[in-house]
């Protein structure tokens, strides 16, 4: 049966074009690959090569033809044994291939699934309260590298690796020991080469382990970005569900102390932005070790934000090592009725400290700690919001497109007709972290303008 | 010392060709025509519209995964490039699922959500399908650091082009895998543009040569004869797989086609082009080895062709067929739950 030979799309937005050239005449022979024809595209003068093979029977669009519209019929190719008669005899002439069968007509927008009317959905149950019974005092330090030992000693397939994660025994000494118990096999040291570790162990979770990346601090993970995002959160998805990348990538984030602007910067927003990346940010040193430990177990990419400040400070630590902190759920560190405090990370302890401030003031105010950045626990915000009408966010990060304009499109969507006034945002100021002491104070979030926020909310001078 | 071994010539196919099987020489030819006619098909199914975004197609490159895949064993390791349709049919993937990706059709290994660059198989240890120049040169390694940590006596073979290997990640994974002795096979498949860059106007020094200062052994494949591409792969898989550390093997060939679909490639002229596949084209050159030998017939050999021809046939047919992804699937595998 004659072949018909269709105008080719030689480019991604090809709709048109001339046909510029015949290479072949009526009646040559063709093979495949054989270039049978010049055309020009909106962006170059490409070659059409024969797919089939056969003889050019009949060409129908002469050479110098513009504006010839893709998938028109060309020419017409004669298989084997045939002639120009096949043509002429009225018989439909089979198309190089079969026409598009599209499937379901792609829907509206109001028919993709949408947030349901109820409100955001709950965040997942934790059973954590019930472990602070018996608890000991433990650094965020010590909780971190609890959490990795259990999880060390529970699963073979989770090992450590970084930069002085092993015999330095942590550049913050947060993998203090564990080369002790877990031999070098599964605490590597690395050379200095953050792109090459992080995607080294991204093929390392395809393969079905359990990396635990550090990063001595996430202002170096920027050199790993690409595999953080490309490789380990849009792989599932490219892959149809079949590539799941189950990993950590954990070190301090956000400023420590006099340490510049290359080593000073709070990524939570940054990697919040990414579906397909779960993030962290926990204060306490119990939730430290109770994330950590879901992160470890988490099936998906896990970015879980430290804090160089907060390493040595002490909590209270359950002592079971069952204890695990749902990533998803944030924690009402202080209940309150007047204003909505959200915070995460050293920032809560700021926060903390403004709602005594303002409790000598008789305001009286609910602290969130997000916890998790992503998925944000949107349930336990709002609901709070419902209640204080009023919403103050702290973030050390910088304002724009940051995780206090999060908060405020989470009030408009979901609590808008509850607020009593504007959600106001504290933040760091939108320069690159200064060196001198004075400036660099005058840089971050401190808990007098915490204070001033949460006053400006309830209209009180 | 293993870097200093002598290679074969790169025309001397007649001495490896004894070694290898009737059935194994007609197998070579199969496959490579198989990703022949299945990228003529891709191209085709392009030009009507029924494939859209980047398409890099494989064509005269096809000698180079064939071989070395007849290298593997079962449970080792692949991972490339977004020139990726050859080394999925190697790996034994289903023409249908790759054809019908390419449609971005629910039928498709990544349900139509991955696309030409993306797919994978974990049931054939198929990793991708990456989209970023480089990018699978870490991942590959870390699938090593898998197959070591795991004990599994496995091998990744990791595939990178020619433009590829002026990433500094890939200079990081070297001296990873060679700092911890990682099973990878770096195979640099050289089809001497990196786009539209030549090598000569990209890289300097021998592109086999540049894990050299981090003691990898390399050497240089005629990427045009399957043969040569077996012995070589043969020889130093299981010098890797002993436990060597990793190997780079250059493999020079050549792309028939543009970079991808809407590159004109200018920048070579029609005489090359034409040169190497008149002179040096991988299945000519396997066809003429099984018919001297009477391994087969002309006629035997028009079997295999419509074969594969069927298969291909099948494959299209099925991507056009298959539905487009029900839109739920939308919001399907960003996470996995639970």
């Amino acid at each position: 049966m004659p072949i018909e030979v269709l105008m080719p799309a030689l480019s991604p937005t090809m709709t048109e074009g001339k046909l510029a050239k015949w290479v072949k005449k009526e009646g040559d022979s063709v093979k495949s690959g054989d270039v049978i024809a010049e055309i020009e595209t909106d962006k170059a003068t490409m070659e059409v090569e024969a797919v089939d093979e056969g003889r050019i029977g009949k060409i129908l669009v002469a050479e110098g033809t513009e504006n010839v519209a893709v998938n028109t019929p060309i020419a017409v190719l004669l298989e084997e044994g045939e002639d120009a008669s096949a043509i002429a005899g009225g018989e439909k002439p089979k198309t190089a291939a079969l026409p598009s069968v599209k499937g379901d007509e792609a829907p509206a927008a109001s028919t993709l699934p949408a947030t349901p009317a109820s409100g955001p959905a709950a965040p997942p149950p934790s059973d954590e309260d019930k472990f602070f019974e018996k608890t000991v005092k433990r650094t965020v330090r010590e909780a971190l590298r609890d959490a990795m030992a259990e999880e060390m000693r529970r699963d073979e397939k989770v090992f450590v690796m970084g930069e002085e994660v092993a015999q330095y025994q942590g550049a913050y000494k947060v993998t203090q020991n564990l080369l002790q118990e877990f031999g070098p096999d599964r605490v590597i040291d690395t050379p200095i080469t953050e792109y090459g570790f992080s995607g080294l162990a991204v093929g390392a979770g395809f393969k079905g382990l359990r990396p635990v990346v550090e990063f001595m601090t996430f202002n170096f993970a920027m050199q790993a970005i690409d595999h953080i995002i490309n490789s380990a959160a849009k792989t599932l998805y490219m892959s149809g569900g079949q590539m799941g990348c189950p990993i950590v990538f954990r070190g301090p984030n956000g400023a420590a102390a006099r340490v510049g602007a290359q080593h000073s910067q709070d990524y939570a927003s940054w990697y919040a932005h990414c579906p397909g990346l779960k993030v962290v940010s926990p204060y306490s040193a119990a939730d430290a070790k109770g994330l950590l430990k879901a992160a470890i177990r988490d099936p998906n990419p896990v970015v879980f934000l430290e804090n160089e400040i907060l390493y040595g400070q002490s909590f209270d630590v359950p002592e079971s090592e069952d204890f695990i902190v749902p990533i998803g759920r944030a924690k009402i560190v202080r209940a309150g009725k007047d204003v909505t405090i959200t915070a995460y990370s050293l920032m809560v302890g700021h926060a903390l400290a403004a709602a005594e401030a303002l409790a000598k003031e008789g305001i009286d105010a609910e602290v969130i700690d997000l916890r998790t950045i992503r998925p944000l626990d949107v349930h336990t915000i709002v609901e709070s919001v419902k209640k204080t009408n009023r919403l103050v966010s702290v973030e050390e990060g910088w304002p724009v497109c940051g995780i206090g304009s999060e908060m405020a499109a989470i009030a408009m969507d979901h609590a808008f007709d509850y607020l009593d006034a504007p959600v106001v945002r504290v933040h760091g100021v939108d320069v690159p972290m200064p060196y001198a002491a004075n400036l660099e104070k005058l840089a971050l979030p401190q808990i007098e303008h915490i204070v001033a926020a949460a006053k400006k909310v309830l209209y009180r001078g | 010392m293993a870097a200093s071994r002598s290679r074969k010539a790169p025309n001397d196919s007649a001495a490896p060709a004894e070694a290898v099987t009737h059935d194994e020489l007609l197998g070579y030819y199969k496959e490579m025509l198989l990703i022949r006619r299945f990228e003529e098909k891709a191209g085709q199914l392009y030009g009507m519209g029924l494939i859209g975004g980047f398409c890099h197609l494989y064509i005269g490159q096809e000698a180079v995964v064939v071989g070395v895949q007849a290298a593997l064993n079962p449970g080792d390791t692949v991972i490339t490039s977004y020139r990726d349709h050859g080394h999925m049919l190697a790996c034994g993937m289903d023409a249908k699922g790759v054809m019908a990706e390419l449609t971005g059709r629910r039928g498709g290994y990544s349900k139509g959500k991955g696309g030409s660059m993306h797919m994978f198989s974990r049931e054939k240890n198929f990793y991708g399908g990456h989209g970023i120049v480089g990018g699978q040169v870490p991942l590959g390694t870390g699938l090593a650091f898998g197959h070591k940590y795991l004990k599994d006596n496995g091998v990744c073979t990791c595939y990178l082009g020619d433009g590829a290997v002026n990433q500094g990640q890939v200079y990081e994974s070297f001296n990873m895998a060679a700092l911890w002795k990682l099973p990878v096979v770096y195979i640099i498949e050289n089809n001497k543009y990196a786009m539209g860059t030549s090598q000569e106007r990209a890289s300097a020094g021998e592109l086999h040569q540049r894990g050299a200062a981090y003691g990898i052994p390399g050497h240089q494949v005629n990427g045009m004869d399957v043969l040569d591409v077996k012995a070589a792969a043969d020889e130093w898989v299981d010098w890797v797989r002993a436990g060597n550390g990793p190997v780079i093997l250059e493999m020079k060939t050549y792309r028939y086609r543009g970079h991808s679909m809407s590159d004109p490639a200018k920048y070579r002229t029609k005489e090359e082009v034409e040169k190497m596949r008149t002179e040096s084209d991988p299945i000519d050159r396997l066809k003429k080895i099984l018919l001297e030998r009477g391994v087969a017939t002309e006629e035997s050999l028009k079997d295999i062709d419509r074969e594969v021809k069927a298969v291909v046939s099948e494959s299209a047919e099925f991507a056009q067929q298959s539905p487009e992804p029900d839109p739920s699937e939308l919001y399907t595998d960003v996470l996995i739950e639970g």
